[in-house]
């Protein structure tokens, strides 16, 4: 099976779905003669022209409204956040017209509009830049929110989020746009609220989403070799909607959890899990759910001292352990 | 496009309605005898409603509570505008506009009790008791609301004229807002891709002097329509008292969306008799005189009645027996939504996702609500 980046997956993804249905149109800001400030729609302006790969001013308020207004008539605008951070100057048009406009019309009206681009820190581009806001997006009844970790999941949830019928949310990662992963040739599409698991174990559940399963993976192969402590790691994929049965089922199994996100700590999404799996599986618990997030201050410059702010592996190991203590 | 000075009159000072007759233009000539006194009807409609509505929510229902929560913006004043523009829509032509959208949901065509119950919050409401007040919608009519947030509607309108250009639609995008949403970000942002990009769209400044309690002048640094200079697009002023010159404006700006796909801004002057909302007193920032100094010489239902008597097309009875009708509908309305049930607990998580509206064509698994 052929080995692409998460990139070349995600960009894989755009050139089937705009083939496919001649109502999707990609915009955003330099993805066209540019190729993508992250070069992840490199080459689609050369393929599919301006009409279906826009180039749009700095302006995301503006053009994210307009695609959510254009999607009342039925375009389906893939739009691009060059950084997730930016969402906040978008905030009226993502969260309150297409998040609910369905709501405020009885029905009547469905946004089937997607936005995406890197959510993450690690890059020392500072405290504006490195928002990671799937837990403010979730917090949105008439949103979804997509995080994927791998090549494989990014192309198939993509997919599934550009036919998807109501606003989705996607969230990638600057850093994991080079990781290659198998990725089959053939069409595919990974549904959305369906976790994965991306290691099995008996010891602990790590519950994870993006680039902190990465982490969490060379963590447990440590905990394995050196601690002998077996690590099962859920692989969310999809924060809203919520497969939170496949994190009870692990739960059941290991009787430990340890919730590993790059989410500053306050209403992060871990908080919500917890609520859940103390809620449903209390009798499971072996001890109280465990947490490893960002550490609490808006993101640090300093590149050093930027990596032992997020999660990290050594930082998982460290949790892990004193999860199981 | 040329743009188009006007000399409106300050609001504070009192004259008479200008003599050129709007009748006469093109797009007004051609209308038939009936279809100026529909014209005339629905200003006539919208304004019972209004008034009929602001009575619901001062009164109780019969179990003795409010039957209408949260704001209520009038459109009492401003009718010429909705119906002057909206009377212009093609089968390809779109409007959106802010809350104060009662006007525009009865000009496209919209039934006043599902309207009325909207207001009440019954399940017979136009969005099933989800919107209220400031959203009304109707896909059907090319109606996309209805929108609270100050300017927040702007870009979504540069949205459907994007969306008609990428179609191959001739049709345009009227997007209305007030006076006070000039100033907002998104605003001058959603001006700047209609223009950059050609999107058939008219941006309809409903002026009517005050953006809640403030006054242009106190808001706005420069005239508001004239900004569109700064984008290279088109504008143009007019007054918004008589439906004919509302029309002819409206007219040529529609023309040059739908014919050369270019957009343009159009500041009408208008003026409302009530507060912003229910909950202004009206007493802080505008004298009695000046309200009552419009209503006595520019009220836009008063300009058109002149007009249709004088031309004949209309007779006194004939004005008399509209206006017990309208007030007729607007009661049938109110009783409608008095005897519709409310929505039950049970409707509160619907119509959120399309997915979870249907279930059977839902691809995604998991939990999409939460507890």
């Amino acid at each position: 099976m052929p080995q692409i980046t998460y990139r070349e997956a995600i960009r894989h993804a755009l050139a089937e779905e705009l083939t496919r249905d001649p109502n999707v149109v990609v915009m955003g800001e330099e993805v066209a003669q540019f190729n993508g400030a992250y070069k992840v729609t490199e080459g689609l302006l050369a393929k599919f022209g301006p009409q279906r790969i826009v180039d749009t001013p700095i302006s995301e308020a503006g053009f994210i409204g307009m695609g959510v207004g254009a999607s009342m008539l039925g375009i389906r605008p893939v739009m691009e956040l060059m950084f997730w951070s930016f969402y906040s100057v978008a905030f009226d048009q993502i969260l309150n017209n297409a998040a609910n406009v369905r709501y405020m019309s009885g029905g009547q009206i469905n946004c089937p509009i997607v936005i995406r681009g890197p959510a993450n820190g690690g890059t020392n581009v500072g405290a504006t830049h490195s928002h990671t806001p799937e837990n403010v997006l979730a917090n949105h009844p008439g949103v979804k929110v997509v995080v994927p970790s791998t090549a494989y999941d990014a192309k198939g949830l993509l997919k599934s989020a550009i036919r998807d019928n109501d606003p989705v949310f996607f969230l990638e990662n600057t850093i994991l746009y080079g990781d290659k992963g198998e990725v089959p040739e053939a069409e595919y599409v990974i549904p959305l609220g369906k976790a994965d698991v991306k290691r099995t174990g008996s010891d602990l559940t790590i519950v994870t989403y993006g680039r902190c399963v990465i982490h969490s993976l060379k963590a447990a192969e440590v905990l394995e070799k050196e601690h002998d402590i077996s690590v099962e790691i859920v692989d969310l994929r999809t924060i809203r909607p919520l497969d939170i049965d496949t994190v009870l089922a692990s739960v059941k199994k290991t009787n430990r959890v340890l919730i590993v996100e790059e989410q500053k700590p306050f209403a992060s999404v871990g908080t919500q899990l917890a609520y859940m799996i103390q809620r449903e599986a209390f009798d499971d618990l072996d001890g109280p759910i465990h947490r490893l997030c960002t550490i609490d201050a808006p993101a640090i410059y300093s590149p050093p001292v930027e990596t032992e702010q997020l999660p990290n592996p050594a930082r998982v190991i460290k949790a892990v352990l004193a999860a199981m203590a | 496009m040329s743009k188009k000075p006007s000399a409106t009159a300050d609001k504070k000072v009192a004259s008479a309605p200008k003599a050129a007759d709007f009748t006469q233009a093109p797009v007004n000539a051609a209308l038939t005898a009936a279809q100026k006194i529909e014209l005339y009807r629905l200003m006539v409609r919208i304004r019972r409603f209004e008034e009929r509505s602001l009575r619901a929510y001062q009164g109780k229902n019969p179990a003795g509570g409010t039957n209408i929560g949260g704001f209520l913006h009038l459109y009492i004043g401003q009718e010429a505008v909705a119906v002057g523009c909206c009377s212009l829509m093609g089968k390809d032509d779109h409007v959106i506009t802010a809350y104060r959208d009662h006007g525009h949901a009865i000009a496209v065509g919209m039934d006043t009790k599902p309207l009325m119950a909207e207001l009440y919050g019954k399940i017979t409401g136009c969005s099933k008791g989800k919107g209220g007040s400031m959203h009304y919608f109707a896909p059907d009519k090319n109606f996309w609301g209805g929108h609270g947030i100050v300017g927040g509607q702007i870009p979504l309108g540069t949205g459907l004229a994007y969306a008609l250009k990428y179609q191959g639609k001739q049709g345009a995008a009227m997007a209305f807002m007030g006076d006070g949403a000039v100033n907002q970000g998104a605003v001058h942002e959603a001006y700047n891709l209609a223009a950059l990009w050609n999107l058939p769209v008219v941006f309809v400044i409903e002026n009517n002097g005050y953006s809640m309690g403030t006054s242009q002048e106190r808001s706005s640094a420069g005239e508001l329509a004239k900004r569109a200079e700064g984008y290279n697009m088109a504008w143009g002023q007019c007054n918004g008292h008589d439906v004919f010159e509302v029309r002819a404006m409206m007219d040529k700006h529609l023309k040059l969306a739908r014919e050369q796909s270019r957009p343009s801004t159009v500041e009408i002057d208008t003026y409302r008799y009530r507060g912003h909302s229910v909950a202004d007193p009206d007493n802080t920032y505008r004298t009695k005189a000046e309200i009552e100094e419009y209503r006595n010489t520019k009220d836009p239902i008063q300009v058109c009645l002149n007009q249709l008597l004088a031309s004949r097309v209309l007779t006194a009875a004939t004005a008399d027996q509209i206006d017990a009708e309208a007030r007729a509908e607007a009661e049938v309305a109110a009783e409608f939504a008095d005897a519709s049930p409310y929505p039950t607990p049970d409707d509160i998580q619907k119509d959120v996702y399309w997915e979870s509206d249907h279930p059977a064509e839902r691809k995604s698994e998991g939990r999409l609500f939460f507890d």
